[in-house]
């Protein structure tokens, strides 16, 4: 583990709302080539927690650190959502926010939006560059839709595909902005078992063929045991264990807040 | 549908019998009878009664539809998708336009460069309104800064139409970023008011900054377009704007047909479609939503000096919220979004009332029962929401499975 470069590295992220602390001190790391799980009952603060890091918050106390490969450290506190995603650091939605009047690869098309660089100008000339960068976003984004499976349904529009493959799509999304580490909250929400199954393939497959590490939110326990090490949990706003699947089983507090149902079951 | 018609009947036994003495009873005052008049009764009868079974029918069919198909594929949504169909369509379109000048006299020509007019400005506010979903209730504004540039400029120094056509634009533009600061933070309500005070802001100073802009009386006497110094008669002048503003239409049309194919119109699209996941994916907000600000205005500002050139006459009164209502229903009616639906919305909305010029004491009431049936019935609009299809290579695909 140590020698593994570190990406995320989050110290003491407090965020209040009025008196309301939804995240409490919370530090995280995810290092390379790594799928983490956070984990947690509703209302724990993991949707919160992700805001803050992707900047759709400004968190109370704390440092968000993140560390490109082979760039300097910089820190996200306060910075623009978009600054963030342009830094590297994608995310998905726990309720879906597509474009829905979209079209499948449009959708996509937009998550290339901060890699490419035509203009107003430029835009009305469609001077040769940018006729050649308007075919790449098509080719790359096409490309994805068929990593995640939704090529075919490249012409649809966004909101008439089944539940399921807007979550793939989402994915598809984020990862057209090139990230190197990828948010996901609750990815398998509203799945059933054969699509939750298909969705532990697809995360396994970006995370060894992409180099794209990941940190996921999840409720489904099976996914999150599968797939994630380490895995961190979260109560009340605070960090309450960490560790490998085995330790996070065998965790009393784990065993209390969250699993208790399971284990006994 | 036995339970349409059942309801049907009751609704117009109940307005018969609500109208029954306004309708039916007539008192003859000279010769002091009372009349009967029993026809219209059964007139009111049989009205209400299609009306109201018409309307459920309607109903049931959206309904219908709903259920079974998405409502965005219908036939002229698919025709519309067809380039073929619709460059054949186009070059019709624009053949009619360059020889109705020659058929139609200078009335018509009038009417005409005025619809002209709103088609540029309902185009400009799709921008803003249509795809980067800014609700902009104060459009007129930048129309009026175009129009007063043009005015003003004029006026003062002898400047030709030529060269202030852009500067318009380019004052429009300012305006709408000066517009666009204040309000990026701000979403529907508080959008809306906004946006509606700064045109009464602008038509407030343009009534009482009476130095700078004459005030109500307003500034007379602007230089038309000039065409090599040439001397031109009322005719031929009425078909020299209109030629222009033909020329501007379509220079309109390229250009925003441009930009929204691009990738600076897909952020606009997704701006609208949703905020948090826009910028979230790496859009700037500020950014964007200035960039449809500036460029929205930017066509009102042009347009506004086409229009003062045309009617060499302007003062406050052109520039209410009344037109700013107008473009914006021109922008609802014709299709969020589709260049070629507000077209259409402007004709309809600026020709019709011209050519039922008898209706014009319910033309307020037809406009607003337009409105509603549309929203009931159509709430995306004449034409809506045209996919753009990509070409990708399938190349690697057929490799793979060869
Ligand atoms: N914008 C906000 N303003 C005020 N309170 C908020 C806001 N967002 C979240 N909260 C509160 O913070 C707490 C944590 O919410 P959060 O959405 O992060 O939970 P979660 O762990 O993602 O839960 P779930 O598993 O249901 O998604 C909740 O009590 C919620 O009501
Ligand atoms: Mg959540």
């Amino acid at each position: 583990m140590a020698e593994k470069h570190k990406l995320l590295e989050v110290k003491g992220l407090t965020m209040d709302f009025g008196g309301l602390r939804a995240v409490d001190s919370v530090s995280l790391e995810v290092h390379e080539g790594e799928i983490a799980a956070l984990i947690g009952p509703n209302g724990a603060g993991k949707t919160t927690f992700f805001n803050c890091v992707t900047g759709i918050y400004n968190p109370t106390k704390g440092d968000i650190l993140l560390h490109p490969k082979g760039l300097p450290t910089r820190r996200l506190n306060g910075l623009k959502p978009n600054k963030v995603t342009e830094m590297g650091l994608a995310r998905t939605f726990q309720n879906i926010r597509l474009f829905s009047d979209m079209t499948v690869l449009e959708n996509v098309m937009i998550g290339r939006h901060c890699r490419t660089s035509a203009g107003i100008f430029r835009s009305i000339i469609r001077d040769k560059g940018v006729r050649k960068e308007e075919q790449e976003i098509v080719e790359t984004s096409y490309q994805l839709l068929k990593k995640v499976g939704l090529a075919e349904s490249a012409n649809e529009f966004a909101k008439n595909l089944p539940y399921g493959a807007q979550r793939r799509l989402e994915i598809a999304r984020a990862m057209a902005t090139e990230p190197f580490l990828l948010l996901l909250d609750e990815p398998a929400a509203g799945m059933n078992p054969q699509e939750t199954g298909d969705l532990d393939q697809l995360i396994c497959k970006i995370s060894e063929e992409e180099q794209i590490a990941i940190l996921l939110i999840e409720h489904d326990m099976k996914l999150v045991m599968n797939i994630s090490n380490p895995i961190y949990v979260m109560e009340y706003g605070k960090k309450i264990a960490e560790g490998s699947p085995q330790q996070i089983k065998d965790h009393p507090k784990v065993i209390e807040a969250y699993l208790g149902e399971e284990t006994d079951a | 549908m036995m339970k349409d018609f059942k309801q049907s009947i009751l609704v117009s036994i109940w307005f018969v019998f609500l109208t029954f003495p306004l309708m039916a009873v007539r008192v003859n005052t000279t010769e002091q009878v009372v009349e009967w008049r029993w026809m219209s009764m059964v007139w009111v009868a049989i009205a209400t009664f299609s009306l109201s079974y018409a309307w459920r029918y309607l109903l049931a069919r959206k309904q219908a539809k709903k259920n079974e198909e998405d409502i965005s594929h219908g036939k002229l949504q698919l025709l519309m998708e067809d380039m073929g169909f619709r460059y054949k369509a186009m070059g019709l379109l624009l053949l009619l336009a360059l020889i109705f000048p020659l058929v139609f006299d200078t009335y018509q020509n009038t009417i005409m460069i005025s619809a002209l007019i709103y088609v540029v400005l309902g185009l400009g506010l799709n921008i803003s309104v249509g795809l980067a979903g800014l609700l902009d209730l104060g459009y007129v504004a930048f129309f009026a800064v175009g129009a007063y540039s043009y005015a003003l400029l004029n006026h003062h120094f002898g400047i030709g139409f030529w060269s202030i056509l852009p500067v318009g634009g380019i004052f429009g533009c300012l305006f709408g970023v000066i517009l666009g600061f204040p309000i990026l933070r701000l979403r529907g309500d508080y959008l809306a008011i906004v946006t509606l005070g700064f045109g009464m802001i602008i038509k407030v100073v343009l009534e009482n900054w009476s130095d700078f802009t004459f005030g109500p009386s307003g500034i007379a006497n602007i230089d038309k377009p000039g065409l090599f110094g040439m001397d031109m008669n009322i005719d031929s002048s009425t078909t020299y704007i209109y030629y222009i503003m033909i020329a501007l239409v379509v220079f309109t049309i390229l250009i925003t047909n441009r930009l929204k194919n691009s990738r600076i119109g897909r952020a606009w699209i997704a701006l609208r479609e949703d905020e948090i996941a826009c910028v979230a994916m790496g859009i700037d907000m500020a950014r964007t939503k200035l960039s449809a600000y500036a460029l929205g205005a930017f066509w009102a500002g042009m347009v506004g000096v086409l229009f003062a050139a045309k009617t060499t006459f302007i003062n406050p009164a052109s520039f209410t919220f009344m037109e700013s209502a107008i473009i914006l229903s021109i922008v609802v009616l014709g299709g969020m979004g589709s260049i070629l639906g507000v077209i259409l919305g402007a004709f309809i909305l600026i020709l019709l009332p011209e050519y039922l010029r008898a209706f014009s004491e319910y033309r307020m009431l037809a406009f607003g029962a337009a409105m509603v049936l549309m929203m009931i019935f159509r709430p995306q609009g004449i034409i809506s929401n045209i996919r753009t299809k990509y070409e990708y290579k399938k190349l690697t695909e057929e490799t793979e499975h060869g």
